[in-house]
């Protein structure tokens, strides 16, 4: 029997294992992995695999910004129907339901400051029930999804005999 | 001009350096070597342990602590090993904070050996256990245990091992080299045999006792109340918390055996690092969530490791504990010696010659499986392929 839990970590921390190498870890059969994912998948539990990039160093134009969202909610719907129309841009690539000073924040990605500008006057502030935003705009990852982006883990113990 | 050599005390010229020496000395002179021979976890101290011992040094905690511990130390030692093992000791006289869990077997040694005393030694065993015996002018009886038995201890050979001069005997478990766990039902025809000779003290070496990986209960003689009064329980945080580097471990027993060996520390060490009793509050009371992460992930590597022997011809015991396999290398022909240099020279993986850890030991090899997910991958691919070619006589 398959801890879905224990799965679908090892799965977070390499996206790229195959169900064989997983097998092998949890001391399953490689079919009873492959089943298992599936489920998960079909479920949506199990919903896709990210890579993590340091785009400063190969595309430094890339901007990433934090939108803070205050809105109306809707009668019946909450706040989920405006969260679903802000969530359909592309560029847009998280966006979460927040306790607090505002509703929802949302992860946009785009190649300059005055897009991203644009995004937010022409596109966020005009949409039915936003009642105001702010922008924040990231300068620096040092990490994100548990990845640190400058520091090197370099096993370099040296001899100690024990 | 002067002997010095001559001048080095018996008891100290008698212990042959560790045989693992000679391994890590050919690996370091050597590039692209990958190490599956260190005895210490790969991953660094959680942060928030880490961070502790930071603020006791911001906050000028900079001083000796007590001879024993830091009160706030010890109490949060006796709290972890009561909500663990259920056992119950006073912080104050019934633990005893250490440099390292081998201090514990240095203190145990000096504070119990007259000279001629025996010691029992349940071997493969941690290399310090007959060494620490030596210097203190003990004689070490050695138990050999057997694959057969997943190296396990067993009754009989116990009883055979004790006469009328067995001070006392020295078992860890869960067991570096071998992965042995050693259950509460394997421990009570132990305690059965000890209650024969009620003269004879237990030091139970449990510095591995998280990392057991087929339950979440830990066993100790020191759990069965019978017991209890003559067992000095030795344990640490080094090797489920990662926490080698703070040098601190910690003794707990009976205040008549405390005492002796708080007497020797107090002379000679003074007390532990004072940084590391605090970062110790820290790791005993909050970090069990860290722990298990640890143990995870061994479990995973454990697994592949046994898959990659498997894979290689190796027969080898499931190991239940610590963070090593212990695999039997009899089929190739080789001595562990051999095996562990040809497949350094050959293969550019170091691993231990089980002869390191004890007679019964000379047919195994120790591999740790302390190291990366990537490293351990590559190391067994490596061994399959030095196994193919001992198998076609190269």
């Amino acid at each position: 029997m398959i801890d879905d839990i224990e799965l679908l970590k090892i799965i977070e921390k390499d996206p790229r294992i195959t169900p064989a190498d997983i097998a092998v870890q949890l001391g399953a059969a490689a079919e009873e992995v492959e089943a298992e994912i599936d489920r998960l998948k079909e479920e949506k539990i199990l919903l896709g695999y990210t890579a993590e990039i340091n785009w400063s160093k190969s595309y430094p134009e890339k901007v990433t910004a934090l939108i803070e969202v205050r809105i109306t909610p809707q009668r019946d719907r909450g706040f989920d129907n405006i969260a679903k129309i802000l969530s359909k841009y592309d560029r847009v690539t998280d966006c979460y339901l927040m306790s607090g000073a505002f509703d929802l924040l949302l992860i946009y990605n785009d190649d300059s400051l005055k897009n991203i500008a644009e995004f937010v006057y022409n596109k966020v502030a005009t949409s039915e029930g936003v009642l105001s935003t702010a922008t924040h705009f990231i300068l620096k990852k040092y990490k994100s999804n548990g990845i640190f982006f400058e520091d090197e883990t370099t096993d370099d113990r040296q001899a100690i005999v024990l | 001009m002067i002997d010095l050599n001559s001048k080095v005390s018996k008891s100290v010229a008698s212990v042959p350096p560790s045989a693992i020496r000679k391994f890590f000395d050919l690996a370091s002179e050597m590039k692209g070597v990958i190490s599956l021979s260190i005895g210490e976890p790969d991953f660094v101290t959680p942060w928030s342990i880490r961070e502790a011992g930071i603020n006791s040094l911001v906050d000028g905690y900079t001083h000796y602590s007590p001879n024993a511990g830091y009160t706030n130390a010890k109490k949060a030692i006796v709290n972890y090993i009561n909500r663990r093992y259920g056992i119950e000791y006073e912080h104050n006289g019934e633990c005893l904070i250490t440099v390292g869990g081998s201090e514990g077997l240095d203190l145990a040694a000096r504070a119990l050996i007259n000279p001629g005393d025996e010691v029992i030694i349940v071997e493969p065993c941690f290399v310090a256990y007959k060494a620490t015996v030596l210097f203190a002018h003990g004689v070490p009886v050695t138990i050999s245990t057997r694959q057969e038995d997943d190296f396990k201890l067993k009754a009989e050979d116990l009883e055979a091992a004790i006469t009328d001069k067995t001070k006392y005997m020295i078992m860890g478990y869960p067991g570096n080299p071998t992965g042995a766990v050693m259950t509460m039902e394997d421990l009570a025809p132990i305690r059965d045999v000890l209650m024969k000779h009620p003269e004879i003290i237990v030091i139970s070496d449990e510095l591995y006792c998280e990392l057991n990986y087929v339950s979440d209960e830990l066993s100790s003689l020191a759990r069965f109340p019978e017991l209890k009064d003559r067992v000095v329980m030795i344990n640490g945080f080094s090797k489920s918390y990662a926490m080698t580097g703070f040098r601190i471990g910690y003794v707990l027993g009976p205040k008549e055996l405390i005492a002796p060996m708080t007497k020797i520390h107090q002379y000679c060490i003074m007390s532990a690092p004072s940084m590391s009793q605090f970062a110790v509050v820290e790791a005993a009371m909050n970090c069990d969530d860290q722990v298990k992460a640890m143990r995870d992930e061994y479990n995973h590597r454990r697994r592949v490791i046994i898959k990659g022997l498997n894979d290689a011809g190796l027969e080898c015991f499931t190991p239940s504990g610590a963070f090593y396999a212990f695999p039997s290398i009899k089929n190739t022909g080789l001595t562990s010696e051999e095996f562990c240099e040809r497949f350094l020279m050959e293969k550019k993986v170091a691993i231990v010659p089980g002869s390191a850890f004890g007679e019964c030991g000379k047919d195994n090899v120790r591999i740790s499986y302390a190291a990366s997910m990537e490293n351990i991958k590559t190391a067994m691919e490596r061994l399959a392929e030095f196994t193919a070619d001992l198998k076609k006589g190269k």
